[in-house]
């Protein structure tokens, strides 16, 4: 009888690393915490492996929205040096039989990072074996940074051909001014004499071919 | 020692100015010309002329492939018996003539405008592509205000599972550059269309450009304080971090650790050659240009040297600074992939954390490999050296987009360094490219082509919009493989045909001892033996040579360039792939035009001058026909 009870107490674990470690619906996780913490790296103790159980549970919870997941539905074996072991999770009806594969996945894609940072590390440091991380989705803006960029640069320059163009405009019209000044000073001087000769100004005098020296046909 | 060969050149006294009235001229300050506000914009604009992008991504590259501290012998001999010589023929013949390239080849001799031509085609073509990359630069600057960078991280594919696949095969920064930027196709038959946001990115440019050098060195003389000193500032400010990151001595040692069996390599020499004279910027005309709006008595003789000597401590204080930064990338991809190899370990064989470190890694790879071989070969890990990494330093795009821009995301606040990198290129290439609109507009002004009193606004602005348009072939999908072809053919051996055809024109037709008594006039003593020996000899040689062995390699090697085909075996490694037929019409228009302008338009001079002569002849002859009649009549 004492073996009958023996065997009544020994058996449920026994079982139940059985179901860990035959079955096809466990994962395996792998922790990476020296790298991902560094000099911060806590050490991987029962402790520890208690707060996954519990976060797993937790993860299970909150996907069936059953609130009667425990600790105890969340069984763990294959515990390495590495710190990489494999799970599986009952069910809460029947201890027996084990939530199926896609359902735990499920479960730990929709909480992966109440998961990551209940133990302060990433998806890269704190891997489930066959669950692809969900990546973080890609910023989008509302305009691109570099348009906004591209658009302070094009106002600059506009500005700065809009300035040059018009003080070079502006200079030309002061030169012709400065010459129309001159001009119109020459004609009073010359108004004041009055003289036939000196209405030519500064002309070097008519030219009268009839006297003209650079004949083209006299190269005889 | 007078030069007993001189090609006959009837009429140069008259084409020229003379002394007496370059004195007069300089006394009264009566030319037309444009002129320098004071010394320091003229070296500037010329030191920014010469040092451009190859200074910071061609000299490094060819420095660590040919025997690194190995490679300066060749550099620096080339650099004095080449470069020095040519500068200073340049600056002189430009002081002297006061006028641009069509100018000064016209005075010289009217059959000579074809080099002058030919160097405004080639600023015309190479100033066409060189803004293109900077459209490209200024692409990346704009994108360079957000963190995280652009090219840091993979973009997310649709289901949010994983990357893009092409990204993932290569590299963020590889995807960013080919697929964000360039959009390339695999092939250059397939253009694929105009990419909207270079579009932008290169109508920038060109507005930059032409704000820049609206009124020719008026602006060009205020810009150059700002593009030609800046990049000396981000080179020091790019060194001093560099030094303080982790790896970049290994960079530098890898840099210099000279390999003099390269010596005996001539393919070092050639490129060092090749390298020395397009870092120079000679035969594009600017130079000339610039030059011609000096004062007469400007010491043209010590300007060479100096701008010589400025532009090779640039080649090797750039060259320091890159290789610091490719030592820091190559020591992180090293200690990655070492880490990698490290975690596999551990996962395998459920080691705990921090059993395996990088000094014990090749102890316990042998102790691997002797008890479990056959795991150890399943397992595949990728090996790891150094040296691979660091040779990895390419040149050209590759340098600036992808090696470096890698580098910079792995540094702390990346975005800053990113826009100071960005804004440096941006410096080095716009200041490069004032020199080419030089050698474009004041050739346009010279030939007469448009009428005379159109404003300077004009001519640049016409020369930028028709380059703007022009440019938009390289900003296809296929626009990357144009760029190459330009590069390769457009700018390499017409400069070679036209320097050497300067160089004989100013020598043995101008007369290089009327070249030698115009610098006693302009500087004060007649040039000294090194000069004699370089312009007669030396530098004409080393050019034929090179011009001889470039015609020869470019001709005998298969016409081949690399893609970027996602669907190739090798990817990420670039494809080669053969050309299309149709290329040699291309190639051929892009080299050949330039180069056959000079005997082109003398030949077209001689027909033009001979059928007008005979025209002359018939003139005369009816006029004196008439005359006679005339006088029997009388």
């Amino acid at each position: 009888m004492l073996a009958g009870v023996l065997l009544l107490i020994f058996l449920p674990p026994l079982v139940a690393k059985d179901l860990c470690k035959d079955s096809q619906d466990g994962f395996k996780v792998r922790l990476s915490i020296k790298t991902g913490l560094g000099d911060d790296a806590y050490e991987w103790n029962e402790s520890e492996m208690f707060l996954f159980r519990s976060t797993l549970a937790y993860a299970m919870r909150k996907h069936s929205n059953q609130d009667t997941y425990t600790i105890d539905n969340i069984l763990v074996c294959n515990d390495t040096q590495r710190v990489s072991f494999v799970f599986v999770v009952t069910s809460t009806d029947d201890p027996d039989q084990l939530i199926p594969k896609e359902q735990v996945e499920l479960a730990v894609r929709q909480n992966k990072h109440r998961i990551n940072n209940a133990f302060l590390l990433s998806d890269m440091t704190l891997e489930f074996m066959g669950i692809p991380p969900t990546l973080s989705a890609p910023i989008i803006y509302d305009t691109e940074p570099w348009l906004i960029v591209f658009g302070v640069v094009i106002g600059a320059v506009a500005v700065g051909i809009v300035a040059l163009l018009m003080s070079t405009v502006s200079k030309k019209r002061r030169a012709k001014e400065k010459a129309a000044g001159l001009s119109e000073e020459d004609e009073g001087i010359v108004k004041e004499n009055g003289t036939a000769l000196s209405s030519l100004g500064r002309k070097e005098g008519v030219y009268n071919q009839a006297f003209s020296n650079d004949d083209r046909f006299t190269k005889l | 020692m007078k030069l007993k060969l001189k090609l006959p050149n009837p009429g140069l006294d008259e084409r020229i100015p003379s002394h007496a009235e370059l004195e007069k001229l300089e006394l009264e300050e009566a030319g037309e010309r444009p002129q320098w506000d004071n010394k320091a914009q003229y070296m500037l604009t010329c030191v920014g002329f010469c040092v451009g992008l190859g200074n910071v991504w061609r000299f490094p590259y060819l420095c660590q492939s040919h025997g690194g501290g190995a490679f300066m012998i060749p550099f620096l001999i080339l650099l004095v018996l080449e470069g020095i010589p040519l500068l200073h023929l340049e600056f002189a013949i430009g002081q002297r003539l006061r006028k641009g390239s069509v100018g000064v080849w016209r005075s010289i001799n009217p059959y000579l405008v074809g080099v002058g031509i030919a160097s405004m085609l080639v600023s015309f073509m190479v100033g066409m592509y060189y803004n293109t990359i900077i459209a490209w630069v200024l692409w990346y600057f704009f994108n360079s205000f957000q963190d995280p960078l652009p090219w840091s991280q993979c973009p997310v594919n649709e289901n949010r599972t994983g990357f893009v696949s092409e990204c993932e095969d290569s590299s963020p920064v590889d995807y960013f550059w080919y697929r964000k930027t360039l959009n390339t196709t695999p092939v250059i038959e397939d253009s694929g269309g105009l990419q909207w946001w270079i579009v932008l990115c290169l109508f920038c440019a060109w507005t930059l450009l032409w704000v820049c050098c609206l009124r020719g060195i008026e602006t060009t003389g205020k810009a150059v304080y700002v593009t030609s000193t800046l990049p000396y500032l981000v080179l020091t400010i790019f060194l001093i971090r560099g030094l303080t990151l982790k790896g970049s001595v290994s960079g530098i040692k890898f840099l210099f650790t000279p390999d003099l069996d390269e010596l005996l390599n001539p393919s070092t020499w050639l490129d060092a050659g090749a390298q020395v004279f397009y870092s120079f910027s000679l035969a594009f005309g600017g130079l000339i240009s610039f030059s011609s709006y000096n004062s007469v008595h400007n010491n043209c003789e010590q300007d060479a040297v100096i701008i010589s000597i400025i532009n090779g401590l640039t080649s090797i204080y750039a060259a320091i600074v890159i290789y610091s930064i490719i030592g820091f990338r190559a020591t992180e991809r090293f200690d990655d992939c070492l880490n990698g190899n490290i975690l596999t370990l551990m996962n395998t064989f459920d080691l705990p954390e921090g059993n395996i470190t990088e000094s014990s890694y090749d102890g316990f790879l042998q102790h691997l490999n002797s008890t479990v071989p056959a795991v150890f070969q399943d397992l595949q890990l990728k090996t790891c050296d150094m040296q691979t990494f660091l040779s990895q330093g390419v040149e050209g795009t590759g340098l600036a987009f992808i090696v470096f821009t890698e580098a910079i995301t792995k540094m702390p606040i990346s975005p800053l360094w990113s826009v100071l990198f960005f804004i440096m290129l941006f410096c080095l290439g716009l200041s490069t490219m004032f020199g080419n609109i030089e050698g474009v507009v004041v050739p346009l002004q010279d030939l007469n082509l448009l009428p005379k009193k159109w404003p300077k606004e004009v001519f640049t602005g016409l020369t930028c919009v028709v380059s703007f348009v022009t440019a938009l072939v390289f900003v296809q999908s296929s626009g990357n493989y144009w760029l190459a072809l330009f590069d390769g053919f457009a700018g390499s051996i017409p400069l070679l045909v036209i320097a050497l055809c300067e160089i004989i024109a100013v020598v043995y037709v101008y007369g290089i001892d009327r070249f030698n008594n115009d610098l006693q006039f302009m500087v004060g003593h007649k040039p000294n033996i090194f000069w004699q020996v370089t312009w007669r000899f030396l530098s004409p040689i080393i050019l034929l040579v090179i011009l001889i062995f470039y015609f020869v390699t470019t001709v005998s090697k298969q016409l081949t360039y690399n893609v970027w085909d996602p669907d190739s075996d090798n990817f990420p490694t670039l494809k080669e792939v053969n050309y299309p037929s149709w290329i040699s019409g291309i190639i051929f228009i892009l080299a050949g035009i330039p180069s056959l302008s000079i005997p082109g338009v003398a030949i077209i001079r001689a027909l033009w001058k001979h059928c007008s002569k005979d025209k002359e002849k018939n003139d005369e002859r009816s006029i004196s026909g008439k005359e006679a009649s005339l006088n029997t009549i009388a």
